[in-house]
């Protein structure tokens, strides 16, 4: 309980005092000092589980159940059931992958309702400043940031148009840039995005990809906003359509039509033209394929690794006590979202830019891939795993299973051709 | 998307609930489990089917996944509801060895007792529920357990010998006190045992 309410009056304090411009130049100053830390990753696993192996485990229920001497004849035993049994059960329980996509549980309460579970009724105080919050979000904060918003993006569709206009050119080069960026650091006002950038002499260059990890939408917007990146992306209809059709002329962007996306062949070769041509921006692209919660970095596809150029990782870290990034998309819509992002206190993130990698000769793309990605996991303090990200909408592959049985079987059928030889 | 502190986030199915599952689980733990439930519900049905559990990674990796799923869904039932769920997960609750002391013999025998652990193995193989696992049903669930690794000689053989072993009254199959007598060196209370963090 104790550091729930230190947390909030802090905050209390904050909202309560003249001068929102104040509390804004608080918040910065407060967040800047935070992100210079490294985040531990946030492991909160509601069982306890031992991390042992499936041999190490049935070995040990066998020796405790067996009255025998433990030699190589056993093979196979009614208790070896117990290991799977708990196993499976374990994972009903709290699996790594299901709690990936939603919403990361806070330890203690940043005011937003939203982000906090086990949550009961504490004070009539706190419910004050519940409300005050309520009130400055939504109607101070969330006007002002709806108005940045429609500026920005309106003035990036003019903008790229009328750049769209003038002969191809150094001068069209360098006009569109500061078109995007000007753009860009208005949508980032817009959420009130407070962001620290970490090694900034790593940036990515021309001819090289950049990938990141996937959070939200959002992740384009701040690293687009301190750097020129050619965008990668399908082809959507009604608002996002307008703003794509614009940004491509003014300077390329790759824009895949819906029917394209499946034919994997014609995706490589755009993206290896692209990257070939060293007067094009570095590609944008997110290898996880969709957004995940910011606590854990998923499998990458190796799409984007096997097209031979350097890669730039970027990992993004954002932190949770001031507003929730994370996109459900089978909750909320984009709208909706937008607006939660908006009613938030702020997004407050650190990216950290990582030195270039490069293929080996020896490792394959898959390889390659899970090297970058253990470096995003490792800078951005989040835990990496080697499960895939689209089982957010699918089920996982037969094969996997295999491997258990296969370990399954070397215990006990490996014993029985030991005990035939002998 | 605002909701005010204490707007009946304690769910009421806990509140009304408690009956049936308090014996068997704390408090905390009990809102650990249901906020697993919701976020197992992805589409807030207020149930669980089949498929939200199949969709667990992990399970599905499990050799023996289906089954443990099919021990949540007795007597051919569709729908899980949350006392249903609690009531399966509170077996593996770890045992606190002052229960066994102070409990009263005329209560029913709390629902994580070495006994209903042993039960809920036991049913893992026991398909028919007829109370006897056949030999035809530990061959079933070996052939579970190790997929197209091995051959159907070496399966065979491997399930007669558990099962002679096993077998005390000679009826060719396994009736659940043979099945506990087998094992009652193992220690079966840590070795089903899930203890919930805080």
């Amino acid at each position: 309980m104790q550091p729930l309410l230190t947390a909030c009056e802090v905050q209390g304090a904050w909202s309560d005092s003249a001068g929102p411009q104040w509390a804004t130049l608080r918040m910065e100053r407060g967040a800047k000092e935070k992100n210079h830390q490294l985040y531990k990753p946030y492991t909160n696993g509601i069982i306890a589980k031992d991390p042992t192996s499936l041999e190490e485990e049935i070995k040990e229920i066998r020796r405790s159940g067996s009255s025998k001497a433990l030699d190589n004849t056993l093979e196979f035993e009614l208790s070896d059931i117990f290991y799977f049994c708990r196993k499976g059960v374990e994972t009903i329980m709290d699996d790594e992958v299901t709690k990936r996509f939603s919403a990361e549980e806070l330890e203690s309460w940043n005011l937003l309702s939203r982000t906090n579970y086990n949550f009961q009724y504490i004070s009539l105080r706190l419910t004050v400043l519940w409300g005050l919050g309520v009130l400055i979000r939504y109607c101070f904060l969330l006007p002002l940031r709806i108005a940045l918003a429609f500026t920005g993006i309106s003035l990036l569709v003019v903008g790229t148009t009328v750049v769209g206009y003038l002969p191809n050119g150094r001068f069209k080069e360098f006009l569109s840039k500061h078109v995007h960026l000007m753009c860009y650091r208005i949508c980032v006002r817009a959420l009130t995005a407070i962001i620290t950038y970490h090694d900034r002499k790593n940036r990515p260059r021309n001819g090289g990809i950049c990938v990141a990890n996937h959070t939200s939408p959002i992740d384009v917007i701040i690293l687009a906003s301190d750097g020129y990146y050619a965008m990668v992306g399908q082809v959507h209809g009604g608002l996002m359509g307008v703003i794509q059709r614009a940004m491509v002329k003014a300077c390329p962007h790759v824009w895949f039509e819906r029917s394209e996306v499946k034919d994997r062949h014609l995706v490589a070769k755009r993206l290896t033209e692209h990257v070939q041509d060293k007067s094009k921006l570095p590609i944008l692209i997110f290898p996880e394929g969709t957004c995940i919660n910011n606590t854990s970095v998923m499998m990458f596809k190796k799409g984007s690794f096997e097209i031979g150029a350097t890669v730039y990782p970027v990992a993004i870290k954002y932190d949770p006590q001031f507003g929730d990034a994370f996109w459900n998309s089978s909750k909320y819509g984009m709208v909706t979202y937008l607006l939660r992002m908006m009613t938030s206190w702020a997004i407050v993130c650190s990216v950290w830019y990582l030195p270039p990698m490069t293929r080996e000769a020896e490792e394959d793309a898959v390889q390659f891939a899970n090297r970058v990605k253990s470096a995003i996991a490792r800078q951005g303090g989040l835990v990496d795993l080697l499960w895939d990200g689209g089982l957010k909408r699918e089920k996982v592959k037969d094969t996997f299973k295999e491997e258990q049985q296969k370990l399954y079987s070397k215990m006990i059928v490996g014993n029985h051709e030991d005990r035939s030889r002998s | 998307m605002e909701r005010a502190p204490g707007s009946g986030r304690v769910p009421r199915v806990l509140a009304e609930s408690p009956s049936a599952c308090a014996p068997a689980v704390s408090q905390a733990s009990l809102l650990r489990l249901y906020h697993r439930f919701r976020a197992l519900d992805w589409n807030e049905k207020g149930y669980l089917s089949r498929v939200d559990l199949q969709q667990i990674g992990a399970l599905a990796v499990n050799p023996l996944g289906d089954r443990i799923i099919d021990s949540f869904f007795p007597d051919g039932s569709l729908h899980l509801d949350f006392p249903g769920f609690v009531r399966v997960l509170a077996r593996f609750r770890p045992v606190d060895d002052e229960d066994n002391g102070n409990r009263d013999p005329k209560e029913p025998e709390p629902l994580n007792s070495r006994m209903n652990k042993l039960r809920f193995a036991f049913q893992l193989y026991d398909l028919d529920r007829d109370g006897k696992i056949s030999r035809q049903e530990m061959l079933q669930v070996l052939r579970l357990m190790v997929g197209v690794q091995v051959t159907e000689e070496q399966l065979e053989s491997i399930a007669d010998r558990t099962v002679q072993e096993a077998d005390e009254d000679g009826d060719g199959a396994v009736s659940f006190l043979e099945f506990a007598k087998s094992l009652e060196k193992m220690n079966i209370e840590q070795k089903m045992s899930i203890r919930i963090l805080k």
